[in-house]
């Protein structure tokens, strides 16, 4: 990675990250419309209502993290093998070719937004699936994307080295696009419905993107701190362990209330904590390592990626572990479900989990692609962490804050009608809450403001030492 | 002896175990599937004869009252078809009129039903309602929607409280309650009419429960009522 000669594999994955930090803002731009409408309704009411808001806002995330991801495999893909990427022509045709698809779907959710109630909706506008919606003729060129995507993985792999992160992500990458297959069918009953997309929202997000991010986290540990890699490879293995041993069947706390049989309850409640453990424990033991030789001219090699998986790590204990530990058990969950919790939930286990991870990577490639021994944290560097990070924090608080008095007004008290989902909605700690959340997402979104600016200036930032390379000389 | 590494610190062990655990819950989870669709698949005529209960009931629940009560051997409320029995479960005896008729043949019922869940993904329903809990949450659960209260109280004003949810799906903002309200999605008649059946026959799907005291408590502590 050092020195200013890029493989064509990163210089594609370069492009990947840039669409991925575009989509990035409209996923802000929408959230902070959403947010706005949860307070004054008539926001936008009749041209962009909240469904439309909301589906641009989660589609958008889950596209620029996949955006992201598949960039962050390519941008380490060819330094870890040690070869150029194979096939990366074929790659870079369908990176094309997916941004012209999600550029239609996008217009297609602004300007066209519903349809009539016929499969030809389903085909061409919206399968109405939250997460999913993209409709299925863009189901099937995401397939096809994908199978080149994998194709370009293995077929560099075997031909070149075999590292334990590029073993575990090849393995990873075949379940997470199979898995979404899972999704692509139609039924009338709509417990089946929620049954097979849990497998493609679970499955990705709980299983199979957790252990993606071990692997690319184990990179960027060797990259930053000089990990040890033989350390890295067993936590690494560790997490597969815990991640699939907990993931798979921590599927069960979604199938508590959806027309499944009782026998979930228990699998659901047993299966769902030990998920992110093993990332803090990789974490602390390579800083442990590290900080051994502090002294000794091991600084870090970049900062802020360091910082944004420093955010990672306790991000995604506290987002994914903690935030939804305290919602899994049934005997809470029947109360919690279909509340503001898992708003709450999913906002910080989102952005700990998968957001700030896939920033960190993004500088890591900055600092490649500028021929950097070693990148700084600038002053917007560090404007951007911590309002992204303060910020989302807040939300999530704010968000559990209105859960609690969803969870005791609408459904405690009132049995969970109509009337009760408005008087709940109605009061002063639940809309005080909603007011935090759009305070806190305006601070995230000057945060964006200040790491967009320096993704494209930070390289010319650095202080003189750091760009001659004296430092990591020394 | 003492500078044998220990297990614990071998990447081979950790590599076996993770291959291993993967393994073993695939397998738990593909076996659990199989179980669930069976129990998950959607009741027949036959059913509904032979008064067999099901998770998720034949279509034909349209044609029947439909109710949510608590059930004392299972510890929470389940939907109740056609009447109660003596030991709190489905009699299948008790109908009740649906737009004008209780005698829906199954074709139709499935045909309702099919047009009806077409609609709700083709209007985005999911991304402001939740759906059996699922969605967003910037509107109300309609898991339970059929038995809501207020379209108790709306029925005899419209004829009917399917015809009240009707009528309201094809143009909500003239029948707003709130000031947050539903815009209008050009539903047809047809299609509202398919909606309500949908939303009929989700409030007979055994949710295990969910969600609890639904429609029970009216106005408990609220000074207003």
């Amino acid at each position: 990675m050092q020195g200013n000669r890029l493989y064509e594999g990163q210089k594609l994955a370069l492009k990947y990250f840039m669409v991925a930090i575009v989509l990035f803002g409209a996923q802000l731009l929408f959230g902070l419309v959403a947010a706005i409408q949860f307070l004054y309704p008539n926001f936008l009411f009749n041209i962009l209502d909240f469904s439309i808001a909301r589906i641009l806002h989660i589609n958008a995330l889950v596209v620029w993290l996949l955006y992201a991801m598949i960039g962050a495999v390519y941008w380490l893909l060819p330094d870890e093998a040690g070869i150029e990427v194979v096939g990366v022509k074929l790659g870079n045709l369908a990176f094309y070719i997916l941004t012209a698809a999600v550029a239609v779907v996008v217009l297609v959710y602004l300007f066209i937004q519903i349809g009539p109630g016929k499969e030809s909706t389903i085909w061409f506008i919206t399968e109405g699936r939250e997460y999913i919606e993209a409709p299925r003729w863009a189901d099937i060129g995401i397939v096809a994307v994908v199978l080149v995507f994998l194709y370009n993985v293995y077929a560099t792999v075997m031909k070149g080295k075999h590292t334990g992160i590029l073993v575990v992500l090849m393995a990873d990458l075949i379940a997470l696009a199979g898995l979404y297959l899972a999704g692509m069918f139609y039924t009338d009953n709509i417990a089946v419905d929620q049954y097979w997309w849990w497998w493609v929202v679970h499955l990705w997000v709980e299983a199979t993107w957790e252990v993606y991010v071990a692997a690319v986290g184990g990179y960027i540990l060797i990259k930053t701190l000089n990990a040890n890699r033989k350390v890295v490879e067993m936590w690494l293995w560790i997490e597969v362990a815990m991640m699939f041993g907990s993931g798979i069947l921590g599927l069960g706390h979604h199938y508590f209330w959806i027309g499944t049989p009782e026998y979930w309850w228990e699998i659901g409640a047993l299966f769902s904590a030990l998920e992110p453990v093993p990332l803090v424990g990789l974490f602390v033991h390579v800083l442990y390592d590290w900080g051994k030789e502090r002294g000794k001219g091991n600084n870090i090699k970049n900062t802020p990626a360091f910082a944004w998986l420093t955010v990672e790590t306790f991000g995604n204990f506290l987002g994914a572990g903690v935030w939804g530990f305290m919602h899994t058990l049934p005997q809470i969950n029947l109360y919690t479900h279909g509340t503001q919790w898992p708003a709450a939930h999913g906002h910080l286990a989102f952005f700990g989990a998968y957001v700030a991870i896939l920033i960190g990577a993004i500088y890591l490639a900055i600092q490649g692609k500028a021929g950097l021994k070693e990148m700084r944290m600038t002053k917007a560097s560090w404007w951007a962490i911590t309002l992204i990070t303060v910020g989302v924090l807040i939300m999530s608080v704010s968000l559990t804050i209105s859960a609690y008095v969803q969870t005791m007004v609408e459904r405690g008290q009132y049995g969970g009608t109509w009337e009760g989902y408005f008087i709940a909605q109605a009061n002063q700690w639940f809309v005080q809450g909603m007011g935090w959340r759009l305070f806190s997402g305006l601070a995230v979104v000057v945060g964006y403001g200040f790491l967009v600016y320096d993704l494209l200036t930070i390289d010319k930032k650095q202080p003189a030492e750091v760009r001659e390379g004296a430092v990591a000389a020394a | 002896m003492e500078n044998r590494p220990s297990v614990w610190s071998s990447n081979r062990f950790w590599r076996r175990s993770a291959t291993w655990v993967t393994g073993v819950a695939s397998v738990l989870l593909v076996f659990l599937t199989f179980d669930s669709m069976g129990q998950m698949k959607m009741g027949t005529a036959a059913d509904i004869k032979n008064k067999v209960d099901k998770r998720i009931p034949s279509p034909l629940v349209i044609n029947y009252k439909i109710d949510y009560k608590l059930n004392k051997t299972r510890g929470h409320e389940i939907p109740i078809i056609g009447g109660m029995d003596a030991n709190g479960y489905s009699k299948y005896e008790e109908k009740e009129k649906f737009f004008g008729k209780d005698n829906w043949s199954e074709k139709e019922a499935k045909a309702l039903i099919h047009k009806g869940k077409l609609t709700i993904q083709a209007k985005n329903c999911m991304d402001c309602h939740t759906l059996l809990g699922n969605g967003a949450y910037y509107a109300p659960d309609l898991t339970k929607a059929w038995l809501d209260p207020t379209w108790e109280t709306l029925a005899s004003a419209y004829g009917g409280k399917e015809y009240a949810i009707a009528k309201f799906l094809e143009n909500p903002p003239a029948m707003a309650m709130h000031e947050r309200k539903m815009p209008n999605l050009g539903i047809t008649k047809e299609e509202a009419k398919a909606v309500v059946a949908y939303l009929k026959f989700m409030s007979a799907i055994d949710t295990n429960g969910f969600p609890r005291n639904f429609g029970k408590i009216k106005g408990a502590v609220d000074a207003r009522k």
